[in-house]
This record gives C-alpha cells, structure tokens and sequence, in this order.
C-alpha cells in the first residue's frame, strides 16, 4: 500500500496512524497490532490510545510530548515490522449473540436480501452462520462495527435515515453489521434483533467486546429472544479464542 | 444529619458533571465531563477545593435547591437569576446557605451552562472513573424533581469570595488548528469559511453545537466518502447540510462527516457557552500559536486560586441597606 503507514495530527493533543484509506482486513489488523505494540511501549506523555476502522489514535499531552518526538518515536516503532503481516491481537474472544431476523425484528431484512441478490432464507442463513469480527468500536459506547460479510454483500446505505433503531438492533451495509448500543438513528437496513445489552456500566467488564473479537449471530426464536431478554447478556455466549 | 441538597424543579437539563472518565475512547465511550471546565475549575477555585468534584451544570435553567445542613456554594458559568431566600446573589462568587434557606436559581442572563458548586463536592460514588451524567451514553441521568444527592464533608468554611471570569459569553473569534479532512476542502472554500460570520444555531447540546452559514454552506461536492476515523472534541464536521456543527464533550468517538478544522481547547469554553443567535467567526493558528495558547489556559486553570479574593460588598448590590447600622455614635447636634 504506497503512502501507508501515513501519520498525520489531529487537533493540538492527537496523532493519527492510517493504515489505508479503505477497508482492508490487512490494514484493520495492522492497527490493532500497533495500538497493543504502543501501549506495550507505554511512553511518557501519551494518554491514551485507540483504533478506528484502519487507524490508530494517539492522544498525548503535546506540553510534555511535542508531537515532532511522538511522530520520530511513532515512526521508528513503525519501522520496526511489517504491521500488515502481524498477528490478531492476544485474549480475543469468539462471543455468540441469539438473533432474530426478519418480521418485526428486522424489518429491512427482504429489502436487503433482495439488494443482496439472494432470497430471504438464503440471506438468513448466510447471516447467522457468519464468522464476523469486531473492526473497531466507536460512534456510541461498545458499539462494534464486524466484517466483512461476502461480496453481495456490498449492499449501499438507504438514502434516508431510519429515524430510530432500537437498542440491539443488527443493521447491514457496506459488507459490514453494526449491533446497535443504544436506541439511534441509522442509513444502515435492521435485519435483526438480539437482547444484549453491549454496554454495562456497572459490570466489571463493562464492555462486552472489543476490537478483535469474533462473533456470529445464530438464529433464534422471538419467543427464545423475549426469554433472554431478562439478562443483560441477551443469551450471549463466549469462548476464548486461541 | 446527613448532609445532602435536593432538588426541586429542576430545568429539563440540570446534570451532576465533573471533568469526565477519559481512557474509553478505544470503547467508543467520549470523555464528558463538564460542557464549561474552566466555569467548573472557577467554582473549585471559590471554594478552595478540587477541581475533580462532581458538580450541578444548569443548561438555561436552575432550579431550586434545598441544603440539610449548613453548606458553601459557588456559582460561575453562564449567569443566571439567582436568590437566596429572596434576596439577590450576586454570580461568580462563593456563598454561605444555611439549612432551610432556598436557593432560587432561574434562567441564564448570559451565555448557556450555569454552575452550582458545593462545597465538599457531591459523593455520589464514581461508574468508570466518573460521576457526572453521560446523556449520550446513558450514563447517568438528568435531575428530577426531589432528587437528593449526598454531599461529602466539607474541610473550609470560608465563603464570600469571588473572581473575574474570562470573557466567553457571547462568542466571537474561535482559534481553529487544520484536522484530518482540511485539505479536502478547496483553498477558496477554506477561506471562505474563516472570513464568514457564523450565527449559533438554536440546535444545541452537550454533544455539540450547530453553526449557520448567512449564505452558502460548506459542503464538499457529493461522492466524497469519507472512511470513519476518530473524533476529538472541538472537531468541525461539515454535514450534508453544509451547516458546521462543532463538537463538544459528550460526542461520538468516531465519525464519517469532513472536519474542515479543530477548535483548540482553550476555546472550548467559549463554544459552549456561546448562546443561539450569537457570532462565531473562525481563525486558523499555527500550531506553535496553539501551543502557546495551550500553555496560557493551563496557566490559568492553575493560577485561578491566586485570583480568587473577598468579595467587598458594593452598596448598589445590598438590597438590604436599610437594615444595616451605618453609622453609629453620631451626635444630633442638638445635645
């Protein structure tokens, strides 16, 4: 990828890693690994760090840290490997979230299987049997955006907005799923619902996934998934990957 | 007796805020805190306390509050009609409440967000680090009516203090540093945008603040896409629309919309408490011009203790004259 790594500032107290301008498994990698080799490095003045899609964000204090050390340290850490080559994160977690789709629960889902170019029950089954993984949590407090779905996939997002989704929606676009945290708006088609709450703030993990993690989506019931909505975790299940 | 105030009728966007829970970006959870930290570090410097203690943001509007035991407050913020049994209280200024009194406190005069320090602070126990209400992440509530909050105790007892507040109620010139998309935007457009005088939209909130354009907005053409990345606070993201809309402590983390330019920090304040209808106008700095920026605010933050003095009582402000003896031991003349 010519041009990339790339760093570049963002406001007074941030600098940025992109590893590529789209979506690319190699360059999502690449960013979880140089977040794990930056806290591992654990310098003076940084505060904080963070991966979007295919970057990774340094926050420091730019009083204690000027930005053209951080950028040599940044710079020499990046000479040190190939980032798009290196290994998925350690502790990852292969986690399973009972979803219904279609009907009431996922209301776009025929709107979507048909912009996929396959029928409802095909595009059931191809959804919950997916391996996806989390690329990267943002917008909203543990809100994981997974790819990538197959080509078909490659769905756009409406041109309007929903005006509300609820809290556990499964939404589709882009090859992508993103599994609502909070009840929002969305451009993205709701294909179904499960019940776990992503965020738990008084949990001692508050956060049930994080970048890295492999989840699938397995069909259930609405009768099922009203039972699971009485614990927090929605019927969740998790298992440590290797 | 238990200390503690309680709230009665609050405004519809009273909230407990302290300098927020950084650390969770990576989670997708933004570091709130305080829509105003320097009004919050003020009400700290009156009372001679910590900075970090929870205290009452009143966007708009206060209400009335009640103390169970006698109780040091500060007000600073945006201004807001305010008695105390009755009688006026004066803002920016640190006073004593005794338990049966009510704090009156109305709407805002000035500028948005209004701050009602205690002294002690509010001991609520912290959820990640922090204690103050998260709206966008529902962490955390707006005050309702009657709510009771625990109050630590108090170590000082001094009160009748005040300070000067740096001006920032009413907007003006904000210090912008290029972000990721800038050079996205064409030169002309660029220019454009920091020779035009913005109004602050009606639409604002703790996530951030609506600008509009007099005329043209300043969207980029269609078919820009731009990848998610992340969000810092101060960012200028330009929206279909072509209406910018700075953002302020209780963002998303990530975001797909152009910023066309990132306010320094120590402008935050002031696009917080910038009320609709106000100007705002853009200047791009260099960054050693911001660094430099930085390290004033810092200044100040740290040095707003030593500005801090007694509150002498002008006449005009004592509603009460008369019941003060003036002067005594006069003679009538007529001995």
């Amino acid at each position: 990828m010519t041009g990339f790594p790339a760093l570049a500032a963002v406001g007074l107290s941030g600098l940025l890693v992109r590893f590529g301008d789209t979506l690319s498994e190699p360059a999502n990698r690449a960013a979880l690994a140089l977040r794990a080799a930056v806290e591992a490095e654990g310098w003076d003045g940084v505060e904080e760090c963070a991966t979007s899609l295919v970057s990774t964000f340094l926050r420091f204090d730019p009083l204690r840290l000027p930005l053209e050390t951080l950028e040599a340290q940044v710079h020499t850490l990046l000479q040190s490997r190939d980032w798009y080559a290196e290994p998925l994160p350690q502790g990852r977690s292969l986690i399973r979230i009972p979803t219904v789709y279609g009907g009431a629960h996922g209301p776009q889902l025929e709107e979507a299987a048909a912009a996929a170019g396959v029928d409802t029950q095909t595009a059931v089954a191809e959804l919950s049997s997916a391996r996806t993984r989390v690329t990267t949590i943002g917008f909203a407090p543990g809100q994981p955006y997974l790819g990538t779905l197959p080509e078909h996939w490659n769905i756009p997002r409406q041109t309007s907005l929903t005006p509300n989704v609820p809290r556990g929606a499964l939404v589709v676009a882009i090859r992508q799923l993103v599994l609502f945290s909070n009840p929002m708006p969305t451009g993205w088609r709701q294909i179904g619902l499960t019940a776990v709450q992503l965020f738990q703030p008084d949990a001692p993990e508050p956060f049930v996934l994080k970048p890295g993690d492999e989840v699938e989506f397995p069909a259930v019931s609405a009768e099922r998934l009203a039972e699971l909505q009485a614990s927090q975790m929605g019927g969740a299940t998790r298992e440590t990957l290797p | 007796m238990t200390r503690s105030v309680i709230v009665h009728k609050p405004g519809p966007g009273v909230t407990m805020q302290d300098t927020g829970r950084p650390g969770f970006l990576a989670y997708g959870l933004s570091r709130g805190g305080a829509a105003d930290r320097l009004a919050l570090a003020e009400g700290a410097a009156l009372l001679r306390q910590d900075e970090a203690l929870p205290a009452i943001e009143m966007a708009g509007y206060g209400g009335t509050f009640a103390f169970t035991t006698p109780t040091r407050i500060a007000l600073t913020g945006a201004p807001m009609r305010c008695t105390l049994d009755g009688e006026p209280l004066a803002w920016n200024a640190s006073h004593a409440v005794a338990p049966g009194q009510l704090l009156e406190i109305g709407g805002v005069q000035a500028g948005v967000y209004g701050y009602l320090s205690i002294g002690g602070g509010i001991a609520v126990p912290p959820r990640l680090g922090g204690s103050g209400a998260h709206l966008a992440a529902g962490l955390g509530a707006v005050l309702t009516d009657g709510a009771n909050l625990p109050l630590a105790p108090d170590s000082k007892s001094e009160t009748g203090l005040c300070l000067t507040p740096t001006s920032r109620l009413d907007g003006g010139t904000l210090r912008i540093l290029p972000s990721l998309q800038t050079d996205v935007f064409p030169p002309e457009t660029r220019e454009r945008f920091t020779y035009t005088e913005f109004t602050r939209d009606a639409r604002g909130n703790r996530m951030g603040v609506r600008l509009v354009p007099p005329e043209e907005g300043f969207g980029l053409t269609e078919g820009q896409t731009i990848l998610s990345e992340v969000i810092v606070t101060g960012d200028i993201q330009i929206p279909g629309d072509g209406a910018p809309y700075i953002l302020l402590s209780e963002c998303q983390t990530t975001g797909g919309y152009p910023r066309i330019g990132t306010v320094i920090p120590a402008d935050l304040p002031k696009v917080a408490q910038t009320p609709p209808g106000a100007k705002l106008r853009f200047e791009f700095v260099t960054r050693e011009a911001a660094l430099q920026a930085e390290t004033h605010y810092r200044k100040h933050l740290t040095g707003l203790r030593s500005q801090v003095r007694p509150r002498l009582r002008d006449p005009y402000d004592m509603p009460d004259l008369g019941a003060y003896t003036l002067i005594s031991g006069a003679i009538t003349g007529e001995e």
